[in-house]
């Protein structure tokens, strides 16, 4: 329902959308310019939980910064120190054991898998159905329990070092892995049965929420965000790493530019990852999962790393400035959300409010990872 | 003397019931939420947590009511009053059996409808004395929801008033007895020949959702974006009459449906006619709401008044002037 809004500027008025508020997800403050229930001009205000990881990551030598990059994003933490441990072992130059990288990959792909149920299940929170919510969420307890016995961890992880994984993987692990796989695909097809086919919910979907491609370009949007626009770019396999070109699968790409298309994208995504994950296991290589004398004093030559990794929400990215000592001199660290944030305001003028949060969640934003 | 002391008895039983259903059915509703979301629900207090409720009562007794800076004083005290109080009021018009009725009105539809359109002007005054832009804005929602349904809701009563020939509850009912066949929901067999009535029947009930603000209509109290809607400022026991208030309205909803459609306190078989058979259809339908509820996403403001005002409104009224026509016919 795009409509053109022309006003004086004194016949809107501002709402304070947040810092605490329900569609926000954590505390996103939105300055929203309304016109009744037009939205007129939308500025987002960041900066709420800012705790300074780059800064942290600069005073702290490697090792201590690792478990620093799992508390940006506290749904898909894998993904990010994945990012981190690949720069750091590029600007040192440590080998990585083949077990590894593939239980690496098993991770992060598993991870992204219950990042994306998180995200449908609030996104349908903020079209108003409930109920999806519980559904997802025990989706999602079944790969939290399993990655909880091998990292230790249920959303916090420090599981990958620099070099490889602190644990093996064992027997009951591939066991419930695999038996996770049939169980996940039969509650994909509950959610599209509940969900995608919905009158109310097609109606919300289809042709709201307009992101073009040239938007995605100029704002830096990845993700669902942008292959949801037509954009046809996933890190995974643009800029290939780790054992990503070795592994089989599709990147989804729907070009309606709308919320539809977005939802679709990373729906069809936690397909493409459980098949990832079963094809993983199955070419699991034996051997060491860390190498023989992985250095504790990492220190690497002076020089400009980059990395970027596909995390679940997006490219995440990181640049590491060495000088040679045992903390890098500038770390800087690209955050997909808070590019896909910035979005909000270009794309929800015009909006009616409740169009505009459903637009916001198909965003899908994690607050600590725009103010890391 | 007596017929004041009954009196007093009918409204007093009226309240209590009413209160007794509110209470009971947000019990209802969690428990019900809870198997559909594959969880058990509130089931701590008592047995099947049958003393959820008045625990809720007491805590929301026991809380501070803290009136907002700026806020109309009077506005806001009285919104909360002013849903419940006609919520009630309809109840002493509802009859559940031949013989359990506060009191036999032949207005009785009529009387229901005036009260029942009377809760929106709580809901007005709650949004506007709060002094809060989100319960503002779901007042005005409220306010253009409850005016755009109330239409069809109406004239599909009216389509009802036509056939049976009369506003007095107890005589739509009564019409309807005997068994099954005789309902208004069963176009061919019944007195009326009606082949429409399943139609209107719907739009009654899809009208009745969206005038108790339920999901998927609930745009007023909208969560997602509206935080808590028009209530978003109360705590306390206004908070807990709001909320007393809508479940008293889909229990009004239910009954009239039943009452209209579904042959009131009658058996589908012809046996022991009733008032079981009125609690058993009318919490079918609260349940098929309930269900509904907890199934569906929501809609938006403007896709809920097309469909009242391009849909709902013509259907109801093309179907007032067809039954017009059959009933010429028959």
């Amino acid at each position: 329902m795009n409509q053109p809004v022309e006003l004086q500027p004194d016949e809107t008025f501002v709402l304070n959308v947040g810092p605490q508020h329900p569609a926000t997800h954590g505390v996103l403050r939105i300055k929203m310019e309304m016109n009744g229930e037009y939205i007129v001009h939308a500025e987002t205000v960041v900066g709420y939980i800012h705790r300074m990881h780059e800064k942290m990551g600069e005073i702290k030598t490697y090792p201590q910064f690792l478990m620093n990059l799992s508390r940006l994003d506290y749904l898909g933490a894998m993904g990010y120190s994945h990012c981190h441990a690949l720069c750091v072992e590029k600007a040192a130059g440590i080998e990585v054991p083949k077990r590894a990288e593939y239980i690496r990959v098993i991770m992060v792909e598993l991870n992204r898998i219950s990042s994306h149920l998180v995200w449908l299940g609030a996104f349908i929170m903020d079209l108003g159905g409930f109920t999806p919510l519980l559904y997802t969420f025990q989706a999602r307890e079944h790969i939290l329990d399993m990655m909880e016995r091998i990292t230790g961890a249920r959303l916090t992880y420090c599981y990958i070092r620099f070099g490889g994984v602190s644990r093996d993987i064992d027997d009951q692990f591939i066991q419930s892995a695999r038996d996770f796989m049939p169980y996940m695909r039969k509650e994909l097809v509950k959610y599209h049965k509940l969900v995608t086919g919905n009158i109310i919910f097609k109606k919300r979907l289809i042709g709201m929420g307009h992101i073009s491609p040239e938007m995605c370009r100029k704002y830096g949007a990845s993700s669902g965000v942008a292959r949801g626009a037509g954009i046809n770019f996933d890190i995974r396999r643009n800029e290939p790493y780790s054992v990503y070109p070795e592994l089989e699968f599709e990147v989804p790409v729907y070009d309606g530019c709308d919320n539809m298309s977005r939802y679709m994208v990373r729906m069809d995504e936690i397909e493409q990852s459980l098949r990832i994950v079963e094809h993983a296991l199955d070419q699991l290589p034996d051997g060491p999962v860390m190498p023989k004398k992985a250095p504790k004093n990492i220190k690497p030559p002076a020089g400009d790393y980059y990395q970027a990794t596909e995390t679940a929400r997006g490219t995440f990215g990181v640049r590491l400035v060495s000088d040679g000592s045992t903390t890098p001199y500038r770390m800087k660290l690209r955050s997909p959300t808070y590019s896909n944030m910035h979005l909000f305001d270009e794309a929800c003028k015009g909006l009616m409010i409740m169009d505009a949060m459903a637009m916001m969640g198909t965003l899908d934003l994690v607050i600590p990872e725009i103010d890391r | 003397m007596i017929l004041t002391l009954t009196i007093l008895l009918a409204v007093i039983i009226a309240i209590a019931w009413a209160a007794f259903n509110a209470a009971y059915l947000v019990l209802a509703e969690r428990r019900g939420a809870g198997i559909i979301q594959r969880r058990p629900g509130p089931n701590i207090n008592g047995p099947f947590g049958l003393l959820q409720p008045p625990l809720d009562g007491i805590k929301l007794m026991a809380k501070q009511l803290i009136i907002p800076d700026g806020a109309d004083k009077f506005m806001y005290i009285s919104a909360p009053v002013l849903v419940m109080c006609p919520a009630i009021m309809s109840f002493v018009a509802l009859p559940y059996s031949d013989w359990l009725q506060a009191q036999n009105i032949d207005v009785g539809l009529l009387m229901v409808f005036a009260f029942a359109s009377m809760g929106t002007m709580g809901i007005v005054f709650a949004g506007w004395s709060s002094r809060n832009k989100y319960s503002l804005m779901a007042a005005m929602r409220s306010v253009s929801q409850a005016v755009a349904y109330e239409i069809p809701m109406i004239i599909t009563a009216l389509t009802i008033t036509l056939m049976a020939g009369t506003t007095n509850l107890d005589a739509i009912v009564a019409q309807q007895s005997e068994n099954f066949f005789h309902w208004n929901i069963f176009p061919l067999f019944g007195e009326t020949h009606n082949i429409l009535m399943p139609f209107s029947f719907l739009i009654f009930f899809i009208c009745s959702m969206a005038e108790t603000n339920r999901a998927p209509f609930d745009l007023g109290e909208a969560e997602g974006e509206l935080v808590a809607g028009f209530h978003i400022e109360y705590g306390s026991m206004g908070f807990g009459l709001f909320f007393m208030g809508e479940y008293a309205n889909i229990v009004i909803g239910a009954t009239l449906a039943t009452i209209f459609f579904l042959g009131g306190w009658s058996c589908p078989f012809g046996l022991f006619p009733g008032v079981w058979w009125f609690l058993i259809k009318m919490y079918a339908i609260i349940f098929t709401i309930i269900w509904i509820r907890w199934t569906f996403p929501r809609t938006t403001i403007y896709g809920l008044l097309n469909l009242s005002w391009k849909i709902l409104i013509p259907a109801s009224l093309v179907n007032l002037l067809l039954t017009a026509g059959l009933m010429k016919v028959f």
